[in-house]
């Protein structure tokens, strides 16, 4: 007789739930236990890593994420409670040959060294411009007041916000013109 | 770090919401904003049965003013609302002083007024502002609704007084009399922290006399202070200095801090002192400019 016998669980015996989420512009579909969090989700379930988890505990803002437009911190909600909704990631700014401006800043002013917080911070940032395309330095760093760097390179993550909200009006203008 | 496992729920009406909270029988939480509770889950410092998310239901999302002033905030009008309210700033200074000082603002685009009083942290901010305007809960369960006072709303840290088949539908703070005043001033070590130490005020004035007054203290004691005392005394009297003096001392005085790594009791003590004797002083400005 052996010692021990594995009984496999029984996969009914966990609780189920289907969710639909637009993340990045495209229908994702999945089944998850009610208990996996958002940023879970999105890092093992949808292998869209550049959604850090930092602190794991609703400080500093790594996992910012915009739920249908709006920063909210992706460890802090539930992946169930994002069915339905629009969700867009760092990946969803833009791609390796084609940079958001907001990415374009932030290399060119140095906005980030470790670059851990640096997909929440333009998250939130952008979140900023679409509301206020031309945000006093005040604005910005109280935009930005729920992401920490741990660099503690906020000066320059300012100046890139700044820059990207002058690139962007005046791509605005061009457009409009 | 993962909650335990759960029961999830997403009803569709107030009705349904209750029903399920009833079959849950205790071990049923609310969902609103989960600033605090998702972390708690993941903390498991609460890991319930069932949560019962009220996110889909509609037509809680509103705060507004009833034709007497009366200012209603449904369940799920997030801090972000409250933060940028055109009534609250027009009508409401001591909320709207509160709202952009409330955790950070990521974390206003999720959490509500309501499930922060429901929450009962004493380091909460809103139970402090409610307080000082004398507002209430209103709690609806399977035998309909009731209003509970904000006093009697709060049992202690982290404990409510609603019954465990009750959902807090929206937070009431009561009509002015007189013109409405205060403001609300916290310390905090950074943005998002717990507060060093909270002071929230609300005055109405009439012909240069506080007619009603209302001082709650945040994050000095095991739960929101209502100083009592250092509220009665403005009443009757102009805030002259001398006045802002003695109720920032009895306010000073109803705080219990308790020294720790935020900062010593005594600092807190001073801090609350500070804060009464500054949104008091800015107040009594305003009204003698306008008298």
């Amino acid at each position: 007789m052996a010692l021990f016998e594995e009984i496999a669980e029984r996969s009914d015996a966990v609780p189920v739930r289907r969710v639909t989420i637009t993340v990045n512009g495209t229908r994702r579909t999945a089944d998850v236990e009610p208990r996996l969090l958002l940023a879970h989700l999105l890092r093992q379930g949808l292998k869209l890593t550049g959604t850090h988890t930092g602190c794991d505990t609703t400080n500093c803002g790594a996992c910012t994420v915009l739920f249908d437009g709006r920063p909210i911190k992706s460890c802090t909600m539930l992946a169930v409670q994002a069915d339905g909704h629009e969700v867009t990631t760092v990946e969803g700014l833009g791609g390796a040959s084609e940079l958001h401006p907001m990415q374009e800043a932030f290399k060119d002013e140095h906005g980030l060294q470790c670059g851990f917080c640096t997909p929440g911070m333009m998250l939130a940032a952008k979140a900023l411009l679409d509301e206020t395309p031309d945000p006093s330095e005040d604005e910005v760093r109280w935009a930005l007041s729920g992401n920490l760097c741990r660099c503690t390179g906020y000066q320059n993550i300012v100046k890139s916000v700044l820059s990207a909200a002058r690139t962007m009006r005046a791509q605005a203008d061009a457009d409009g013109s | 770090m993962y909650p335990s496992r759960f029961r999830y729920e997403a009803p569709r009406s107030i009705d349904e919401a209750i029903e399920l909270l009833r079959a849950g029988d205790g071990e049923a939480k609310v969902l609103a904003g989960g600033q605090s509770l998702v972390p708690l889950l993941k903390l498991r410092f609460a890991s319930p049965e069932m949560l019962v998310d009220i996110n889909d239901l509609t037509g809680l999302g509103y705060h507004r003013a009833d034709p007497d002033g009366t200012i209603r905030v449904g369940a799920l009008c997030r801090h972000v609302d409250l933060e940028r309210s055109s009534l609250l700033a027009e009508r409401q200074p001591t909320m709207a002083a509160a709202a952009p000082l409330v955790a950070d603002p990521i974390v206003r685009n999720r959490g509500t007024l309501v499930g922060s009083l429901c929450h009962a942290d004493p380091q909460g901010d809103w139970a402090a502002v409610v307080t000082a305007l004398g507002g209430h809960v209103v709690a609806q369960g399977p035998d309909g609704r009731r209003e509970i006072p904000m006093g009697d709303f709060v049992n202690g840290p982290f404990e409510n007084a609603l019954g465990y088949d009750e959902l807090a539908v929206e937070a009431v703070i009561p009509a002015p009399a007189g013109t409405p005043a205060g403001g609300y001033l916290k310390l905090e070590r950074r943005v998002g922290d717990f507060a060093t130490a909270g002071t929230a005020v609300a005055v109405e004035t009439s012909g240069g006399l506080v007619t009603r007054a209302g001082i709650a203290l945040t994050g000095v004691g095991a739960s929101t202070i209502d100083a009592v005392e250092a509220a009665r005394m403005l009443v009757g009297r102009p805030l002259g200095a001398e006045v802002i003096g003695e109720a920032a001392a009895l306010a000073a005085r109803a705080a219990q801090p308790k020294s720790d790594h935020r900062g010593s009791a005594k600092y807190k003590r001073h801090l609350v002192h500070t804060f009464v004797e500054r949104i008091l002083t800015r107040v009594g400005d305003t009204t003698e400019r306008a008298a």
